[in-house]
């Protein structure tokens, strides 16, 4: 007779990680998880990346998950360990993001006691995650982890939480990998109703001044190729939201650029004057509509999302698609191709490409530019030459995040990490970490502030020790860069606490931790920087000290109406 | 408008909490609620009262079906359904009342439960309008505690909840679907 093996809680988690195909985890020890980090010490399976704070772990694996396309994980241990990982759930269950975040928890028996490094991260966590856990029993663990792995990335993807008391993790069972699911209660659609699908087609047919506005669900359900085929097909300008970019190429023939608050005076005035609008993954934020009452006044609105909850929620929708992204656009498309009014329908709607495109070439993306200081859009600019559009760029939170959305050309899809939702700041360097393990060959740079890097920067650290060469990008200056603009424009210049006047010197900052150092401070040294940058083979950053009075435009202020734009 | 909602839910802890959670965190306001176990051990049954437009009640119904724990939701107002409330009432009394609360309390189908020197305690079932109309005829006459259950509701029929047809989101005609 073949002898059962019986294994301990954390021998089964690394068991069942293993067998759910996982092979990187981002994670920091402690007391409540020590049997695990016990168990991975001779594992050559798993590779753990050692961060130096809990927020980065998650951010991490977040960045990790949205450049490889399945779930980050993350360990970490009980109390604060478990605490300091809810910005980043927040951050990923915004931007719907699939993650799998392990918490120690102390023995059950304490639980409720106030133990030493005791939290209820289950009822902390319960509003920031798609689902959590308290696994009681070590015979619940292995079937715990795979429905957390399951609900994490299926459906609308978001993060799950499994917490873990010590005593599950020491007690031991007979191993068994659970073969099937069994949740009664959770059963994502994805496939779009057909009929709704033909009804929107002919809407679509039936309208002169239509606009695609796609966000990043369209990145997430791996869609980009079909909406661009959609797009094409039917020659519909297509408007992006700041999560979406990248889902349909910017140098397509039909791109706007991004919409919103800081998108482009194209994609606000042709979202505003349309007659149609086909919302593809992407939830009418309020950041996307501005004035809700004036928004697009006159469009009938497809609505495609494959969370329920997402549709009719902010906007009055005609003809809601329940359904994954990528299902219902290749039904969309299907059905167009089969209608011959398709050439008609282009030289139909002609009159209206020529207004957008009159928008478009009115008030196109642009900035002062100078000869004396440094300008942060140069800078992207020029970072957008120097790697030819092929890098991964993520971003901290603010002025640098808007000016790399805006300058920026992403071609493609997973090329653009953001903080969308939650606007994170010091989201953008751990993701960076998190791309760059997800994919070493490609070159990653963090475009960041001076006020967000300092958020997260002693991940410096974590990408020295493993060699990861993460580019930073700085575009310092000496202040909260938004919140100063805000204070510019609405409350008469008062910079209350947004100026940053005790400088760190960030070069030294890097060489400190064993990275490169770099500084720009006139526009001539620019290029120079970032070519060093590019060439190093290990981690740098580069401090460009740029104008301290240059705001983002277009700007769209708070509560007002799309069309009610601040020009440069 | 008030809408009584049936929710099925796994028979798990920390279930509550997340319906609470989720009418807490997205500013909605529960009148009433109520839990057990059903026949199933496994589920349990909460009936809820809420109110709102139009909208806000479908983002609340789905919100509750986007729920892992969350087996079934079905919007009672939407059919023929019967509601019950029990409520135990102590009143105050005296001498002269006495007659008087035994009198209102056959009248309102109730039962004393339990008796002092000076209270009654009554028990009595009902929909809201009947439970109201009895405090308020004990109002005058000495309320000093009460402790209401909320609501509990049920399809009229033989439709149980098992067999109501499950809430589909937003698939067809812009709104909520049975399917």
């Amino acid at each position: 007779m073949e002898e059962k093996v019986r294994l301990t809680g954390a021998e089964i988690f690394v068991r069942t990680l293993i067998d759910m195909g996982v092979d990187t985890i981002f994670g920091y020890p402690g007391g409540a998880v020590i049997n695990i980090y016990d168990t991975l010490f001779n594992n050559t399976s798993i590779r753990h990346y050692l961060v130096r704070h809990e927020q980065a772990a998650v951010h991490a694996a977040d960045g990790y998950a949205r450049i490889a396309g399945k779930p980050g994980v993350c360990l970490v241990t009980s109390g604060p360990g478990a605490t300091n990982t809810v910005t980043g759930m927040a951050t990923a269950y915004m931007d719907s993001i699939p993650l799998v975040v392990f918490t120690g928890q102390v023995p059950t028996l304490l639980i409720g006691n106030d133990a030493f490094q005791e939290a209820d991260i289950v009822g902390i966590s319960r509003p920031c995650t798609k689902y959590n856990y308290l696994v009681k029993d070590v015979n619940d663990l292995a079937r715990i982890i795979k429905e957390a792995f399951h609900i994490a990335s299926s459906g609308r993807p978001g993060p799950v939480l499994v917490d873990l008391p010590k005593d599950v993790l020491t007690a031991s069972t007979e191993y068994v990998f659970p073969k099937e699911l069994k949740l009664r209660g959770y059963n994502p659609n994805y496939k779009g109703h057909p009929k709704q699908i033909e009804k929107a087609v002919d809407l679509v047919f039936n309208s002169r001044r239509p606009i695609i506005y796609a966000g990043g669900g369209v990145i997430l359900g791996d869609g980009a190729k079909y909406l661009t085929e959609l797009a094409d097909l039917l020659g519909v300008p297509v408007a992006l939201t700041l999560m979406g970019l990248g889902g349909y190429p910017a140098s397509g023939e039909n791109f706007l650029g991004m919409l919103g608050m800081h998108g482009t005076y194209a994609a606000n005035m042709t979202i505003t004057n349309s007659d149609l609008i086909i919302a593809i993954g992407a939830r009418f934020d309020d950041r996307v509509t501005g004035k809700v009452d004036e928004f697009a006044p006159l469009a009938k609105i497809i609505h495609i999302d494959i969370d329920p909850t997402s549709i009719k929620k902010n906007v009055h929708v005609d003809i809601p698609i329940v359904g994954d992204v990528k299902d219902c656009l290749k039904k969309m498309i299907n059905i167009v191709k089969g209608k011959k009014e398709v050439k008609e329908y282009r030289r139909k709607i002609r009159p209206w490409k020529s207004q957008v495109e009159k928008w478009d070439a009115d008030h196109p993306l642009k900035y002062k530019e100078s000869k004396s200081q440094i300008k942060p859009q140069y800078v992207v600019e020029l970072i957008y030459e120097k790697t030819a559009g092929k890098a991964i760029i993520t971003t901290e939170v603010g002025q640098n995040q808007m000016w790399a959305a805006q300058f920026y050309r992403f071609d493609k899809p997973r090329t653009f990490l953001t903080s969308g939702g939650l606007g994170t700041m010091g989201y953008g360097f751990p993701a960076a970490i998190g791309a760059q393990v997800a994919k070493p060959d490609m070159l990653v740079i963090d475009i960041a502030g001076d006020g967000s890097i300092q958020m997260n920067i002693q991940e410096l650290a974590t990408a020295v020790q493993y060699k990861l060469p993460v580019k930073i990008a700085i575009l310092n200056n000496g202040s909260l860069g938004m919140v100063r603009q805000w204070q510019e424009l609405f409350f008469d210049g008062k910079y209350s606490q947004t100026c940053l006047p005790s400088y760190p010197n960030f070069v030294k900052i890097a060489e400190a931790y064993g990275a490169l150092g770099l500084r720009a401070t006139k526009p001539s040294q620019v290029e120079d920087v970032v070519e060093k940058a590019i060439k190093h083979p290990g981690p740098v950053v580069m401090d460009f000290v740029v104008d301290p009075q240059e705001m983002v435009y277009p700007m769209v202020p708070a509560g007002a109406p799309i069309s009610k734009m601040l020009l440069v | 408008m008030k809408h009584t909602i049936s929710v099925l839910v796994e028979n798990e802890f920390g279930v509550l909490a997340r319906v609470a959670t989720l009418f807490s965190g997205r500013g909605f306001n529960i009148e009433s609620l109520c839990v057990a176990e059903t026949m199933d051990p496994t589920a349990s049954r909460i009936t809820l009262v809420t109110s709102g437009n139009e909208q806000i009640i479908e983002q609340i119904l789905k919100q509750l079906n986007k729920l892992v724990c969350v087996i079934k939701v079905v919007d009672m107002t939407m059919g023929d359904f019967v509601d019950r409330e029990l409520i135990l009432v102590k009143v105050a009394a005296q001498e002269s009342t006495k007659a008087e609360i035994l009198r209102l309390v056959d009248i309102f189908r109730g039962k004393i439960v339990d008796v002092s020197p000076n209270t009654y305690t009554i028990e009595a079932t009902g929909d809201d309008g009947k439970i109201n109309a009895i405090i308020e005829m004990l109002r005058p006459l000495g309320i000093e505690e009460i402790a209401r259950t909320g609501k509990v509701a049920m399809s009229r029929g033989a439709l149980t909840l098992k067999e109501s047809k499950k809430i589909r989101q937003g698939v067809e005609n812009g709104g909520l679907l049975r399917s």
